[in-house]
């Protein structure tokens, strides 16, 4: 069989595909947010974002992504989203919430738009 | 010797296991959904399988990037959950057939699939919400069977293909089906149908590809394993990629299945929620 060139990379609208480009990246970032399944984790990033930054050696357009809570600004940094999920569960934020705030929308608009989705 | 009786199919959402601790199954919202499980309690009280194969796929529990399985499958006594770091309650762990999986990956690896065999496993919501939707009580349920778990890469991209998915489920079979202990086997596929979580197309759903999907893998699914896995991804959107556990599930069921039960519902949180319950037919 023929391996063919990769095709992750054609543009698939508003979708970041993570790959091994984007693997590569954010390991970092994505290292930090799978310790956020412990509750210690979570209190240790709360008590000081900073020093949690710098244990886990993020750059600095990831660590500004996180100040900001920013879920495009994380994916770009290289963050995947099963990983973000751990992130965004610090701050009790649903995926309505990471929706919403990903499309620009409010959170009920959001909600409104998976509800059409099933007429 | 070991017979597979039928496959379920359920969306695995985390917040599924939120709306059955705060026991919200009559509600407007999640009545829909929840209704398609009592016929599938029926069926499973009246055949009784001994053992659940549960096709699912990690979230970040049980796997991280630095060491990531395309396939893994439980080789334990039993499996436990733990904090996923959002607040859905902690299951008590669920009782394996270590035994039955060592014969699985004997005779897959045989079969030439590459098998990563897992002795401690902690299974993450994509492997407990279908448990407690088939078996409501978990261990206060007396028909909650042994269960394997087997884990899919879709985490991180080169996925699986469909066509690789659904072979991998006829390998399953046949390795199930050499097993000598005269036991009834339920295979489960979790996961999906289309949603999408990250991104500007956040909130993505397709019910036409899903009720495409919905009605292929019952009559034909070698015809899905013409969709690429970047087709998957446009049309399922970035997590529909899941649709990945169904296939690997229909494939163990041999050539012809009996459709006794099929729902879908949107949305259950972000997502396109398929329900099907397929029954082997005997050659």
């Amino acid at each position: 069989m023929e391996i063919e060139e990769f095709d992750h990379h054609s543009p698939i609208e508003g979708t970041t595909l993570f790959d091994g480009e984007m693997a590569m990246i954010g390991y970092a970032l994505n290292k930090m947010c799978y310790t956020f399944n412990g509750a210690a984790a979570r209190e240790a990033y709360l008590a000081d974002p900073e020093a949690y930054f710098e244990k886990f050696g993020l750059n600095e357009a990831q660590k500004q992504a996180c100040r900001n809570k920013n879920v495009l600004e994380m994916i770009a940094a290289g963050g995947n989203i099963y990983y973000l999920a751990k992130f965004a569960g610090i701050f009790k934020m649903n995926m309505q919430d990471i929706g919403a705030q990903q499309t620009g929308t409010t959170v009920e608009e959001f909600k409104e738009k998976l509800r059409k989705a099933g007429e | 010797m070991a017979k597979i009786i039928g496959g379920l199919t359920t969306s695995h959402i985390p917040a599924v296991g939120n709306a059955i601790a705060r026991d919200m199954q009559q509600d407007d919202y999640w009545k829909p959904f929840f209704d398609a499980y009592p016929p599938i309690h029926e069926w499973l009280d009246k055949h009784k399988p001994d053992v659940a194969i549960n096709i699912y796929n990690d979230h970040g529990l049980g796997f991280f990037l630095d060491q990531m399985p395309t396939f893994a499958i439980g080789a334990a006594h039993e499996y436990i959950n733990e904090d996923e770091g959002w607040g859905i309650p902690v299951m008590p762990p669920f009782k394996g057939d270590a035994r039955l999986s060592w014969h699985i990956i004997e005779g897959m690896v045989n079969d030439e699939f590459d098998i990563t065999s897992c002795q401690e496993l902690a299974v993450d919501h994509g492997f407990t919400v279908p448990m407690q939707l088939f078996w409501p009580g978990l261990g206060k349920n007396p028909n909650l069977p042994r269960a394997i778990p087997i884990s899919a890469n879709t985490v991180q991209h080169p996925i699986p293909t469909l066509k690789r998915a659904l072979d991998f489920g006829k390998s399953l079979g046949r390795a199930i089906r050499s097993y000598p202990e005269d036991i009834k086997v339920v295979i489960l596929g979790t996961g999906g149908l289309s949603h999408q979580l990250d991104g500007e197309r956040a909130g993505f759903i397709n019910r036409e590809f899903d009720e495409m999907c919905m009605e292929k893998i019952v009559t034909d699914p070698e015809a899905l394993t013409k969709i690429s896995r970047h087709e998957l991804v446009e049309k399922a959107g970035a997590q529909g990629t899941e649709f990945l556990m169904w296939m690997m599930m229909r494939g163990a069921l041999g050539d012809k299945v009996n459709p006794l039960l099929k729902n879908y519902h949107i949305p259950i949180s972000n997502t396109g929620a398929g329900t099907m319950l397929l029954e082997c037919i005997d050659d």
